[in-house]
């Protein structure tokens, strides 16, 4: 399946052989966790397992959590509660998976910005970013439907906020919004699709996430230097490269359980921090919520979503040139999911030929400065939509924006890169000195 | 079914202009209860005198409707005592189409008043802390405050009333608008406790939060200890996935001194 040449399954015994003639399935396995795997991948690289664990873990603990839930607006508040009250382990098991949905946005944020930091979108890995940013946007879906099911206060009023972001399309948009929550208004039709495709989508997911690995054990891992892998023979391969079994399995499990300690520290001890304590009042929809803040992964985004407010002068260019068809609310929409696009199409956005930002010297200092505006932009989305909040969440959005389209596509053309090891294993030893046998 | 709809339209709108003044000054002190910290345990004595504290006062007006009354056994009670408590109750039984005494089986009842929220819940649904700046990196250290929320309320009222549209207000210190329904339920030396314990005001508060944190969340002590366990198992694991790393390693590192 690799480009890179490496020792292929054999089988030896009779019954081997006979399976592997009809489906060849332990060559495919074999070929999966013996993949060579760049021998100086750094600690950022932990981050998949972390998320393919998060992923089950979330799919374990949702499957029994919904033998418990009942889908209606009367019922469901109450179910949570049977699960807290009532059923065994109910109390740790739904703590588990509330915050294991912190865990996993945690998780692939920290996997996405390694992957900016280190180039790893850019050529050949672009199928596999995209795919990746699919995931994320799955993830996004049935975290937020998730959200709704305990039909708390900012379940629904979550839900009326972010379904409204499709009624602000203009002309189509009120018919799309009724479609997507089966009704005028966020009901129990809107519940009931909500559990059904919250339970549906994480499938999905799991179904892109080997797609995902599909396509990155094709073009081979990244790794902190981007250079390549030498693919001459397999020698020349092995000297950069270590079997992904045992090598990066262990340090991979050993990372995840240190993470896991403070993954379960949270759950045991302060199972509440990370949640809106709204969300423990019944959904009343007569009743608006003083603040209604989503749940911290999506703070970024809904900061950007607010920041564009009618008095700022390109919403208001927007309204006059398209004479009045994208109004604020609609502006807010667009660039919400277009600060998202902009991150799925950096591969063709960031012209520089370096890879890892390790060599990068001006880009470098641009990405830490993401990095600070991705917290900033987190921190306005908790905050009440008025200054100063909205002028940092304005000036936020705009540095994103301006990342990926003006930054990184001039940077590739003034830039000049800093020496880079001409191959991984150069860079092993560097970091490894007493590496060198005295043979060579 | 008109008056409740208007009723809840009006607290709604209470609510709502209470949020718009919401004022994020408003000091909540912090209490040393019992039962916060990954060590800290209910103490039952005070779960038992705040369930005196909500019996003959609060569930006048507040419900529990999310509490089984069976679950008084965590409180020290036996199944006698819970079934005698729980009679005090009453509840619409349809297979008789009548009302019959609560059996420990039954939930506490609903709130009787309509604008009066239910209590179930009321522990984790406020946050007493949220700095600085909104962070709410202080209930790292603090705790989130619920509890603490409800002390204040209690004790928080200045004694100010004012009428608006036909009822009278009270003027509370940790009431977000500033102004609230409820007429003050406690003054201190509301009940007699068995055990002698002190009865003040702020006494009873505490009394009638931590039972409420109880209400709100019995099963704390389940949920630390498997935090503990599980803590603890993966810490051992993590030192030997560490060891083994360390150790798979060292060939790949540092070939000529293994």
């Amino acid at each position: 399946m690799s480009g890179i040449p490496h020792d292929t399954y054999e089988p030896k015994s009779g019954f081997e052989k006979w399976l592997d003639e009809r489906l060849p399935i332990v060559g495919l396995i074999y070929d999966t966790i013996m993949i060579p795997t760049p021998k100086n991948l750094n600690w950022w690289w932990i981050w998949g397992i972390v998320l393919a664990f998060a992923l089950v873990l979330q799919i374990v603990t949702g499957v029994v959590l919904a033998m418990h839930y009942t889908p209606n607006v009367d019922l469901a508040m109450k179910s949570v509660e049977h699960i807290m009250r009532d059923v065994n382990g109910g109390a740790v098991l739904r703590y588990t998976h509330a915050n294991g949905a912190s865990l996993f946005f945690f998780a692939v944020y920290v996997h996405i910005f390694r992957g900016l930091f280190y180039g790893s979108y850019k050529a050949p890995r672009e199928v596999t970013w995209i795919i990746g940013m699919l995931i994320y946007l799955v993830m996004m879906g049935t975290g937020f439907m998730g959200y709704v099911l305990p039909w708390g206060q900012m379940s629904f009023w979550g839900a009326t906020v972010i379904t409204g972001l499709f009624g602000a399309i203009p002309f189509i948009g009120d018919s799309i919004q009724t479609w997507l929550l089966g009704g005028p208004a966020v009901d129990n039709a809107t519940l009931n699709r909500f559990f059904s495709l919250h339970y549906l989508l994480p499938f999905i997911i799991a179904a892109l996430v080997i797609v995902h690995i599909w396509a990155f054990h094709t073009t081979g891992n990244n790794n902190p230097t981007g250079v390549e892998v030498r693919r001459g023979s397999k020698e020349e391969a092995q000297r950069d490269t270590l079997p992904f079994w045992p090598y990066f399995v262990i340090k991979d499990l050993f990372a995840l359980a240190v993470i896991l300690v403070i993954f379960f520290a949270i759950v045991g001890f302060m199972p509440n921090y990370l949640g809106a304590p709204e969300n423990y009042i019944e959904a009343n929809p007569l009743a608006t919520p003083a603040e209604i803040v989503p749940e911290w992964y999506f703070l970024p985004f809904y900061a950007i979503l607010r920041s564009f407010t009618s008095d700022v002068w390109v919403v208001e260019f927007a309204h006059w040139i398209t004479g009045g068809i994208i109004d604020a609310k609609f502006f807010g929409v667009l660039a919400m999911f277009g600060a998202i696009i902009v991150m799925a199409l950096v591969p063709w956005l960031d012209t520089s030929r370096i890879r890892s930002g390790r060599y990068r010297p001006m880009f470098r200092w641009w990405f830490y400065l993401l990095v600070i505006d991705f917290i900033v932009l987190m921190w306005c989305g908790a905050r009440p939509a008025q200054p100063p909040y909205s002028t940092i969440s304005l000036i936020g959005a705009t540095y994103w924006f301006a990342y990926f389209l003006v930054i990184l596509p001039l940077l590739g053309i003034f830039e000049k890169p800093a020496k880079m090891p001409a191959t991984i294993e150069e860079d092993f030893l560097n970091h490894y000195p007493s590496a060198k046998t005295p043979a060579e | 079914m008109i008056k409740k709809l208007t009723l809840s339209a009006l607290s709604a709108l209470m609510l709502t202009a209470g949020a718009a003044a919401a004022n994020e000054d408003i000091e909540i002190e912090d209490v040393a209860f019992s039962f916060e910290g990954p060590f800290g345990v209910y103490d039952k004595a005070q779960l038992q005198r705040g369930l005196q504290v909500y019996t003959e006062v609060c569930s006048a007006c507040h419900g529990l409707k999310y509490v089984p009354l069976r679950t008084l056994e965590d409180l020290g009670y036996s199944e006698k005592e819970v079934r005698a408590y729980a009679s005090q109750f009453e509840i619409y039984d349809p297979e008789l189409d009548d009302t019959r005494p609560r059996r420990p089986t039954d939930h506490f009842p609903m709130s009787s008043l309509a604008n009066a929220p239910d209590l179930s819940l009321m522990a984790k649904a406020r946050a007493g802390f949220k700095g600085p700046y909104g962070t709410g990196i202080n209930q790292l250290f603090k705790g989130i405050g619920g509890p603490e929320h409800i002390v204040a309320i209690l004790t928080g009222f200045t004694g100010k009333e004012k009428e608006q549209a036909g009822s009278t207000l009270y003027e509370n210190r940790a009431f977000p608008s500033g102004y609230m329904a409820m007429t003050p339920p406690l003054s201190g030396e509301d009940v007699e406790f068995a055990d002698g314990s002190p009865n003040d005001l702020k006494s009873e508060a505490e009394d009638v939060a931590a039972f409420l944190m109880w209400a709100a969340e019995p099963k704390m002590m389940v949920r630390k200890k498997f935090g503990f366990l599980a803590v603890f198992m993966l810490t051992v694991l993590s030192v030997l996935l560490y060891l083994t790393n360390k150790r798979l390693w060292r060939p790949v590192k540092h070939p000529t001194q293994s």
